[in-house]
């Protein structure tokens, strides 16, 4: 492909750092951005108005009139629609000459691999944990370069992952938070509030370091994180390195990765039930110990059905009415241990001196 | 001996201030400890230490002016 229309971008070719050689390797790049909201946006005005030559645009969500403020893309007029649309369809009219491809779809573990591989640069404009999670893993196994920008309240992050520096080291996301944090831990734009300007000029860092860093241009943040004050005007730069038990956190294939559940994974039941989960073998173990009963939390017409002695109480009648429980010890069951950790949390509130226990991975793995 | 302690994001509105100074403290893990007693919240929240400016896994030993970051993830977008 030949760069179009060199009038356009005429102010940053005849810069000498830049120049011809730049806005060929803009044009020539494939750039993926998650979310097209507070970050999204300017991030992706910026690379469309640059000149980067394929835009991807990932978003599930609708324009909101709270979004106005900030996601500065969007009219009165576009609420109610769905962003990775109706941004495909402005910046296709801001620049004409470049491919702009939406996917107005919720990124998940099932997807993300094959539409991120269509791309060589990704930038994360998301607003959640378990997608930032996602993201970063998927990079990590794909070899991908991923802009990472964050937003709280006053501050924001910005970083540089998977990409070599001189010394062929590189980081991820999980070299620095290694684990996410439980939920309410950390609150969101939605919950804390933020000035509309603070994720524009986040949102354009990640821009400006997506077009160094395809370009050849400057220092761009690779393995450095710059955390950036709106209050204050304070800078803060921290180098980053690898560290290996983080690495060992990562999924080890696409295979795993297409097993992780980054909703779960970033869950308060991951990081804080006070449940102690079986395994099959010390399940097995305990099945013929008359001191434990054994309740089955799964609703009922559930299979396999179990083989064993067990009582049967779905998770929904517990909810509504938790049960009378004769023994002291007790373990609960489910498909798959997530329901069975649930169940556990509510009745140990109303039984704290009794002991339950969840069959770790549920029935499905005592096979 | 003296360390000073940058603090950022949702640490900043639990400390009540963005620097802090601590005296005779020989590592990161002693820092932490002392902090969490002193704002027993601190201890629910996860953080990752940089000393001066240079992320670290694990304890690291601190000396005389030395700056230690104390940073929470963000997820806001």
């Amino acid at each position: 492909m030949a760069v179009k229309g060199k009038e356009r971008y005429a102010r940053q070719m005849i810069l000498k750092d830049f120049g011809p050689a730049g806005q060929q390797k803009l044009y020539n790049a494939k750039v993926l951005v998650i979310g097209a909201g507070g970050l999204g946006c300017p991030i992706l005005q910026y690379l469309a108005a640059a000149g980067v030559g394929t835009l991807g645009i990932v978003d599930h969500d609708v324009v909101e009139l709270s979004n106005l403020h900030r996601q500065i893309l969007y009219s009165v007029a576009d609420v109610g629609r769905l962003k990775a649309d109706c941004a495909a369809e402005k910046l296709s009219l801001f620049n004409p000459d470049i491919n702009i491809i939406a996917y107005p779809l919720e990124l998940s573990n099932q997807n993300a691999a094959l539409i991120m591989s269509k791309f060589d640069i990704i930038i994360d404009g998301s607003d959640n944990f378990p997608t930032r999670y996602m993201v970063n893993d998927a990079c990590a196994l794909l070899h991908l370069p991923l802009i990472y920008g964050a937003l709280s309240e006053s501050e924001g992050q910005v970083a540089i992952f998977n990409v070599s520096d001189a010394d062929g080291r590189k980081v991820n996301y999980r070299d620095i938070f290694p684990n996410p944090p439980q939920p309410g831990e950390v609150l969101n734009c939605a919950e804390a509030g933020v000035l509309g300007v603070l994720p524009g000029i986040i949102g354009t860092m990640q821009a400006a370091e997506a077009i160094k860093l395809i370009s050849g241009t400057g220092e761009p943040l690779i393995n450095q994180m710059l955390i950036y004050n709106l209050y204050n005007n304070s800078t803060y730069k921290v180098n980053l390195s690898p560290d290996e038990a983080s690495q060992r956190n990562l999924p080890s294939d696409l295979d795993a990765f297409l097993q992780t559940d980054y909703n779960w994974f970033c869950g308060i039941r991951a990081t804080t039930s006070q449940i102690e989960e079986l395994s099959p073998g010390e399940f097995r173990e305990m099945l013929f110990d008359e001191d434990y009963e054994i309740i089955d939390v799964r609703e009922d017409g559930e299979l396999p059905e179990a083989t064993f002695d067990h009582i049967r109480i779905p998770l929904s009648e517990i909810r509504k009415q938790v049960p009378a429980i004769d023994k002291d010890k007790v373990i609960l069951f489910c498909h798959s241990g997530v329901r069975s950790i649930l169940a556990g949390e509510i009745l140990q509130e109303v039984y704290p001196g009794k002991e339950f226990y969840s069959l770790k991975g549920g029935i499905l793995r005592l096979n | 001996m003296n360390i000073k302690i940058l603090l950022f994001g949702r640490l900043t509105e639990l400390l009540g201030q963005s620097v802090l100074h601590m005296e005779d403290v020989s590592d990161t893990n002693t820092l932490a400890q002392r902090l969490s007693s002193q704002y027993p919240g601190l201890a629910q929240i996860k953080y990752q230490v940089a000393v001066n400016q240079e992320i670290i896994h694990g304890n690291k030993a601190l000396t005389d002016g030395m700056t230690v970051a104390l940073m929470p993830p963000f997820s806001g977008g």
